[in-house]
């Protein structure tokens, strides 16, 4: 098993005309080939900002000021925007929330798979006419011939969702970055998709990185978590250990405030307060303000991470370095 | 009727004509111009009552119809036919003036925070209007004090009052959105989808904060959602729709325990689950049908595994089996499952 | 009050006034202009209604740097010897009237017209945005034309030198409240279907007071960009109308009249008759324009939410 990913110390700032905002601050980790990653955490924790800067896709006024990507050994931040976007789309796919931000509404399904793949591939047309029906096989989409002449708007979202998969699959990506790809979708849909991808990078030995704010859908696709709070992330490992028995507050938080897991009717536990802004991130440990395992350093001093169990996960939390 | 019910609907059927002018519907067919009336078809004939006090959830995919349930119920549609009771009393169809008392007492509470409260309102004359204007004659001073005690209530600080609804995060403006329920002490809320636009921590909060007040002030909810894991937490009872009729209305232990409804089935299978990796869900076939044409007999049976003929030809009406569970299915009904 | 100027002095809308050179300029030129032609009566050096002061001797005198000019005339005088300064501020004034008078009327019409087509909807929209329609494929001046034409032959030149402000103000201002209709209606049935409005159904509010109180707040952005482009189009409507002999009579006149009135001479020389208001008018209308644009941009709902 190869390194696939290696995300090192990244750091992305918004310039702002008060100066300099910093979203990402010091983001670490690493993907295996065919290995699967979830990036959880809720709206504003820069998950889908990170998820972006893999394939140098940060709009103004946003920039990545710091750190390493590195892709298969190459560092995508050092590279020309001419070779990281023959990499995007070829090497590297993304799978959005909405389809319709992949999707042209007004190009037949068929046109956009054949232009996409003749943009990262010397072939005819023919030939990648005969890719396209076959990845929309892989996808389960039934008569793909026909659906090859079809626009947009003559599937409903669940297909569409699928559509996408499928030209995410056109080039045979190593690595698939799907940004809350369900979250539109109803139970029965999401549940289908979910299965589909997870189908998919198993028999394609594709990495997944997935962003989500569900811990569920997560715990029951990838093998490592992510758990991202304003801008860092505070806790990783893998999936059974950290839904199991989650270290760092925020995590058993998150976990604990999931009404499957209290008594029904009872109060859930919830966590106080809310996510800080990027704008009034506290000083310390940025989630001192709502955590119950508060000490006196928390409020003063940033959190290294400590490594546990073999380094296979790390927690950043001093309650649990006092420990 | 018995004393325990608070709202009762019967036969509720609210379909949408979306079929425009008469330019838009004419149609040329076998050579002859035809109007044709587009339809669509939102709630069909669904009936239950909710009782004094519970917490009583309509679940149900996109397009299946509750959201607009919820709103034939409050007033804001006047249903088609069949009827709509409060206490008893017929509430649908009910001039504006007549209504104006149940007004008070039926409130509702939206999924989008940030588009249920007026952002050229300040937080206080969006909690005072309702009150003003159901009781007319109370001093301004006993309003402002209702004000701040219903804002602390909800765990906003009331010295934000003078402040507009976009200085606010989500989860506090669904707060506000709450109060402002509140602030008529009414005695039944409709809650529709109040906690899907938000964050899961601040989630846990409203849930919380709704389970509350349903405790201190006696209240009675009916819950739109389409969370399974919201739903099997909070609610007594609970109704499942697909395509615009109810298919199955259980308690809630039971429906979670023991789905009967094929299409129940599914969707309980379907709700990812925390660290329970490989799910094992019931698959179903093809998608679901738009409502402007609804398939003849059982609306379920194009993507159904026990489909016979009389699914195909006959809808199949809410059932009272002997568990106490309704279900509107021919196959549990004859025993095939 | 002095909340409500914090709140201004922290809002958006101040904040990119500021920062707007563009803006910031074009506001002061035309609170100057508008300043001048309110104040036209202390300002000005001569009465140009007071016909005692008027003497025909001092036609077409010339501005006051050129050969021939007179140091009480600034600018010169027009072919009746009045005071080519003095009148265009009295001018403006009339001008300026008549375009906000018009756009008052135009949006009290439009909004009410666009508030109740959006809000009721069905047929009385129907109806509604017809008689829109209708309004507007007959051009601002052709109705102008055959209105103000109908009436001085009915009622008289001499009473209608007494009624052309008014009249002025009801042709333009009907001619053109579509505009406002279309763009109130449209806004209206955004925000109709806002969670909010249906908050304020539930509380059983009447239809008339969440139109009013709850709808009509939101949609006035747009309602307030197009009113100052409205003011543009009315001013140059005035002109235009006065220009063809149908505005302001020339013992009243509006920048219009006096554009119109000195064309004549212009071969002969007299340039400066129809040169400095015809500046005058340009003048207004950019500035006016130009902080529609300004305004547009702030207000877009795409850039700027809240």
């Amino acid at each position: 098993m190869g390194r696939l990913l290696e995300v090192d110390n990244l750091e992305i700032k918004f310039a702002l005309r008060f100066g300099d905002l910093t979203a990402i601050n010091g983001v670490s980790f690493t993907l295996d080939k065919g290995e699967r990653l979830g990036l959880v955490g809720e709206s504003g924790a820069g998950k889908s900002v990170t998820g972006f800067a893999i394939i140098n896709l940060i709009s103004k006024p946003g920039y990545i000021s710091g750190g390493r990507i590195l892709f298969q050994g190459r560092d995508l931040t050092k590279m020309s925007y001419e070779g990281v976007r023959q990499i995007r789309g070829d090497r590297i796919s993304m799978i959005f929330q909405d389809p319709m931000m992949t999707l042209n509404p007004v190009l037949t399904v068929g046109t956009q798979m054949i232009e996409t793949l003749l943009a990262h591939r010397n072939m005819t047309v023919r030939d990648a006419e005969a890719v396209s029906i076959e990845k929309l096989k892989k996808v389960q989409i039934s008569s793909p011939e026909q659906r090859l002449k079809q626009y947009p708007h003559e599937f409903s979202g669940g297909m569409r969702q699928r559509i996408v998969i499928a030209i995410a699959l056109l080039t045979g990506p190593e690595l698939i970055i799907a940004d809350e790809p369900t979250t539109a979708l109803d139970v029965t849909i999401q549940a289908e998709i979910m299965d589909l991808l997870l189908g998919l990078c198993e028999s394609e030995n594709m990495g997944l990185i997935l962003i989500t704010h569900d811990l569920a859908v997560v715990s029951q696709v990838t093998e490592k978590i992510a758990v991202m709070y304003a801008g860092k992330i505070v806790e990783s490992g893998p999936t059974e250990r950290i839904i199991n028995d989650p270290l760092h507050p925020y995590t058993r938080g998150l976990i604990n405030a999931l009404p499957e897991v209290a008594e029904p009717g009872t109060r859930l536990n919830q966590i106080p307060g809310m996510m800080p802004t990027l704008t009034s991130i506290p000083k310390g440990c940025s989630f001192h303000p709502r955590c119950d395992y508060r000490l006196d350093v928390c409020e003063t001093e940033d959190p290294e991470f400590i490594y546990l169990e073999n380094n296979k996960r790390r927690v950043s939390c001093h309650y649990w370095k006092n420990k | 009727m018995s004393d325990s019910e608070l709202l009762a609907i019967n036969g509720v059927v609210k379909h949408f004509d979306i079929s425009g002018g008469v330019l838009d519907q004419l149609r040329i067919e076998n050579g002859r111009f035809k109007l044709k009336k587009v339809v669509v078809k939102a709630v069909n004939d669904v009936s239950f009552a909710i009782k004094r006090g519970e917490t009583f959830s309509v679940v149900g995919e996109s397009g299946c119809g509750k959201s607009t349930l919820a709103r034939t119920v409050i007033g804001l549609y006047p249903p088609n036919s069949g009827e709509v009771r409060y206490k008893g009393e017929r509430i649908d169809h009910l001039p504006p003036k007549r209504m104006l008392p149940y007004r008070a007492r039926m409130q509702m509470i939206f999924q989008d925070p940030y588009a249920s409260l007026n952002p050229r309102m300040t937080v206080r004359s969006i909690l005072e209007e309702p009150v003003m204007f159901h009781q007319r004659g109370v001093s301004r001073q006993s309003v402002r004090n209702k004000v701040a005690e219903v804002m602390a209530q909800v765990g906003v600080d009331p010295g934000w009052a003078t402040r507009y609804p976009h200085e606010f995060s989500g989860g506090q403006r669904q707060r506000i959105s709450i109060a402002r329920a509140l602030m008529v002490d009414p005695e039944f809320i409709i809650a529709d989808e109040p906690i899907s636009a938000l964050d899961v921590s601040i989630q846990a909060q409203i849930l919380n904060l709704l389970m509350d007040a349903q405790e201190k002030l006696g209240l009675t909810y009916m819950f739109i959602t389409h969370d399974l894991s919201v739903v099997s937490h909070i609610s007594s009872r609970v109704a499942v729709m697909y395509l615009g009729c109810v298919c199955e209305l259980a308690d809630t232990q039971k429906l979670f325990h023991s789905p009967r409804h094929p299409y129940t089935q599914a969707l309980l299978t379907a709700i990812p689950r925390l660290g329970v990796a490989k799910p094992r869900h019931v698959k179903l076939r093809g998608e679901v049908p738009t409502p402007i044409n609804l398939p003849p007999g059982c609306v379920f049976h194009q993507r159904c595994i026990h489909t016979n003929d009389r699914c195909k030809n006959e809808i199949p009406r809410l059932t009272r089996l002997d568990d106490g569970t309704h279900v509107a299915c021919h196959a549990v009904l004859e025993g095939r499952i | 009050m002095k909340r409500a100027l914090r709140r201004f002095r922290a809002s958006y809308l101040f904040f990119s006034f500021k920062r707007d050179p563009v803006a910031v300029v074009s506001f002061s030129i035309l609170m100057a202009l508008v300043g001048c032609s309110l104040l036209a009566p202390l300002i000005s050096p001569h009465d140009p209604y007071d016909t005692a002061t008027i003497d025909i001797m001092n036609a077409e005198i010339p501005p006051m740097w050129m050969d021939g000019g007179d140091k009480s005339f600034f600018l010169g005088t027009d072919i009746q010897g009045r005071d080519l300064l003095s009148t265009m501020l009295y001018g403006m004034r009339i001008s300026v009237l008549i375009g906000i008078g018009a756009v008052f009327m135009q949006a009290v019409l439009g909004i009410l017209i666009g508030l109740i087509s959006g809000y009721v909807g069905g047929r009385i929209d129907s109806l509604l945005m017809r008689m829109a329609d209708v309004q507007l494929s007959f051009s601002t001046l052709m109705v102008a034309i055959i209105v103000s034409a109908v009436f001085q032959v009915a009622f008289g030149v001499g009473k209608y030198e007494d009624m052309a402000v008014p009249l002025l103000i009801v042709i333009i201002g009907f001619a053109e409240w579509p505009q406002y209709a279309r763009t109130v209606r449209a806004s209206v049935l955004g925000e109709k279907s806002k969670e909010y409005v249906e908050a304020a159904r539930v509380s059983g509010f009447s239809a008339i007071r969440i139109m009013i109180r709850h709808i009509l707040p939101n949609t006035l952005s747009p309602v307030l960009v197009i009113s100052t482009v409205q003011v543009a189009n009315a001013v140059m409507s005035e002109a235009a109308l006065s220009f063809l002999g149908l505005g302001m009579p020339v013992t009243k006149p509006s920048l219009g009249s006096l554009i119109n009135s000195g064309f004549e001479y212009i071969f002969s020389g007299s340039w400066w008759i129809t040169f400095f208001p015809g500046i005058l008018l340009v003048l207004l209308v950019l500035v006016i324009n130009l902080l529609g644009d300004w305004l547009r941009d702030v207000l877009n709902p795409k850039l700027y939410k809240g």
